[in-house]
């Protein structure tokens, strides 16, 4: 029997992992229009406002949902209705009901209570993600054929050949890592990236398979159907692929679980091959240990980062002086000034935690949230290298594409095993 | 029979590297960082023009917004000689003579209408006007209305339309001389009409 507490738990922890990804998303879209703008030499969205808050473009957000949400609906008569209408719906919930495997932070242990940061904590772990995101395809592939449109249909049927020859070196690949690791549970796998390899560099799975790395990472590339793998989308030779048919909400949702699947891709990366929530060189008893003092150091940081954007929103807003004319002149002089006071703000709750005491309970909690921290920010530096990958490179032709998989990616990844597999001969056993 | 030369082009073979894909791609990318970060903190090229906050100079010679010219008395300088509306090619000048009270200018145009919907902005009417009384030096481009008899302007909406650079705002005073007479020695007196 599940009693009230447990139960308010894991609703709290499905909120959490759907929300997540959820509010990452405009987030993201923000920052790829921002850092394509950047790399493309342009100054990006910077337009709308509230009043005078542009926060530098991410107020385009609210017009791009408000837009979307308000657009009549248009489907097409020849349409195959019912499948129309799945397949955003099979993208966004598979793209969804990925990350609930994946640990944010390690098992909190307080007095007579302990919580996992797993909402599905099974010991197929890794399985899961494997059988779930090849489902991804399934609303690729409805949506081009159910759309009736000829470019739609060729976006479906290229990503479904592309999904066949991707998943098999994707599966594969990770084979050498769980025979390092010997275990399925992402948490247990997180908890071993801890260790320090040659005891100067951190366990992680980078550094141990950096073959399975760079195959597992171009694989998640194109399992998240995103540049230079956006054949199914192909802009430029099928109009748009396979969301063709598109429009208002429903290519909203398509938009969206494109975003979700990136974030997904890069927790599952960053749990597998970048140390997950782990902390470089601190594991969670050292995180526990060391917590007031951890606590201090990233609250003076944190002040002196905050009071650093301070000043440069205050140069910002010295330099562009009576540009505008109108209300927006003051926008930099008003970030400064909530900058400076949520810099107040880090120095005076240090100044609460000195004056009381580090509570017992401080060490655990803290321990999570760090984790949960440097986690996140994993997330994001990867979501980055994803813009990034994605503002840089050209599209794949189509043979090249199959070449890289099967030629390419399939070899390497069954040599990555045998090697592997050697490996542990030689070193005698599994967890060395 | 005649020999046909076959130029065989040599594809250029990819190394081992390029053929791997990661190097190319880990340089292209260095490029793109590059980039990034040049124009994160504010070195970048910043070619863009803000459009609405500030704008672009137009170059001598582009031909934006007709205007009319005026004599130092500020009346219109056009005699309705019905040249730039012969030369149009899009019809789209319409004028209307009349009487003028001096003899020697003879005309005025009653009424000058360019309906901007139809111009195609070739510069026609610049260069066969020979008394320089219409120009599109006002570096005007942003031609809107909400209806489409607003886009016809009249007399005095050109008359009304400011020149780019003000220095040139004046053109030149009385009539271009004829061939064979002293430049300058057909000043007109001031016309004293509205």
């Amino acid at each position: 029997m599940l009693s009230l507490l447990d139960a308010a738990i894991v609703l709290a922890k499905v909120l959490f992992f759907v929300l997540f990804p959820l509010s990452l998303v405009p987030l993201l879209v923000w920052l790829e229009r921002k850092v394509s703008a950047l790399i493309q030499d342009r100054p990006g969205p910077n337009r709308a406002r509230i009043g005078f808050i542009r926060l530098g473009g991410l107020v385009h957000l609210f017009g791009d949902t408000l837009k979307m949400i308000s657009k009549e609906q248009i489907i097409p008569r020849n349409a195959y209705f019912f499948y129309y209408m799945a397949a955003p719906v099979i993208m966004a919930t598979v793209a969804l009901i990925i990350l609930p495997v994946v640990p944010f932070a390690d098992v909190l242990h307080l007095p007579g209570f302990s919580l996992s940061f797993q909402l599905l904590h099974f010991d197929a772990g890794i399985l899961w993600y494997f059988a779930v995101v090849s489902l991804m395809v399934y609303g690729v592939i409805l949506a081009g054929w159910s759309s009736n449109n000829k470019f739609a249909l060729l976006g479906g049927i290229r990503s479904s050949a592309q999904m066949i020859s991707y998943e098999l070196p994707l599966g594969l690949s990770i084979i050498g890592l769980i025979m390092v690791f010997g275990t399925l549970q992402l948490n247990e796998i997180v908890v071993q990236q801890g260790d320090l390899l040659f005891g100067f560099l951190p366990k992680w799975g980078i550094f141990i398979q950096p073959l399975a790395a760079i195959i597992f990472i171009v694989c998640a590339f194109a399992e998240t159907n995103r540049a230079p793998f956006d054949l199914a989308e192909g802009e430029s030779e099928l109009v748009s692929g396979f969301h063709t048919e598109y429009g208002g909400m429903l290519f909203g949702t398509f938009f969206m679980a494109e975003y979700v699947a990136m974030v997904v891709a890069s927790a599952v990366i960053a749990t597998l091959f970048f140390g997950g929530w782990q902390v470089p060189f601190m594991d969670t008893q050292a995180l526990i240990d060391n917590a007031p003092v951890l606590l201090q150091v990233s609250l003076v940081g944190a002040a002196l980062v905050l009071f650093g954007l301070a000043a440069l929103s205050f140069r910002w807003y010295q330099r562009k002086k009576g540009f505008y004319g109108d209300i927006r002149d003051i926008e930099g002089l008003v970030y400064a000034g909530v900058l400076a006071v949520a810099g107040l703000g880090a120095l005076g709750f240090l100044g609460l935690v000195l004056a009381l005491g580090f509570p017992a309970w401080g060490g655990p909690v803290f321990a999570a949230l760090a984790q949960m921290g440097m986690f996140i920010g994993k997330i994001m530096a990867l979501c980055l290298i994803f813009i990034w990958v994605r503002w840089t490179l050209p599209r794949f032709r189509y043979d090249q594409l199959m070449f890289l998989g099967w030629k390419a990616l399939l070899p390497l990844s069954l040599l990555n095993i045998v090697v592997t597999g050697i490996m542990i001969y030689l070193t005698g056993g599994l967890n060395t | 029979m005649k020999q046909v030369k076959v130029k065989t082009i040599k594809r250029e073979k990819m190394s081992f590297w390029e053929r791997t894909y990661l190097l190319p791609i880990f340089q292209g990318m260095g490029i793109t960082f590059r980039h990034f970060i040049r124009n994160l903190i504010g070195k970048g090229p910043n070619i863009s023009v803000s459009y609405p906050d500030e704008k672009k100079t137009m170059p001598t010679g582009y031909r934006g917004k007709h205007r009319l010219t005026q004599r130092d008395d500020g009346t219109v300088k056009c005699v309705a000689c019905m040249m730039c509306a012969t030369v149009c090619p899009a019809h789209c000048i319409h004028i209307e003579a009349a009487e003028h009270d001096n003899p020697e200018i003879e005309k005025y145009p009653e009424k000058f209408e360019i309906d901007l919907l139809r111009c195609v902005y070739c510069g026609y009417c610049v260069e066969a006007c020979p008394c320089d009384a219409i120009r599109m030096d006002s570096g005007i481009y942003t031609i809107f209305a909400t209806k489409r008899e607003d886009f016809i302007i009249d007399k005095e909406g050109l008359l009304n339309v400011k020149p780019q650079d003000p220095s040139t705002a004046r053109p030149l005073q009385g009539m271009p001389p004829l061939p064979g007479s002293e430049a300058g020695s057909r000043d007109l007196p001031m016309a004293d009409h509205a």
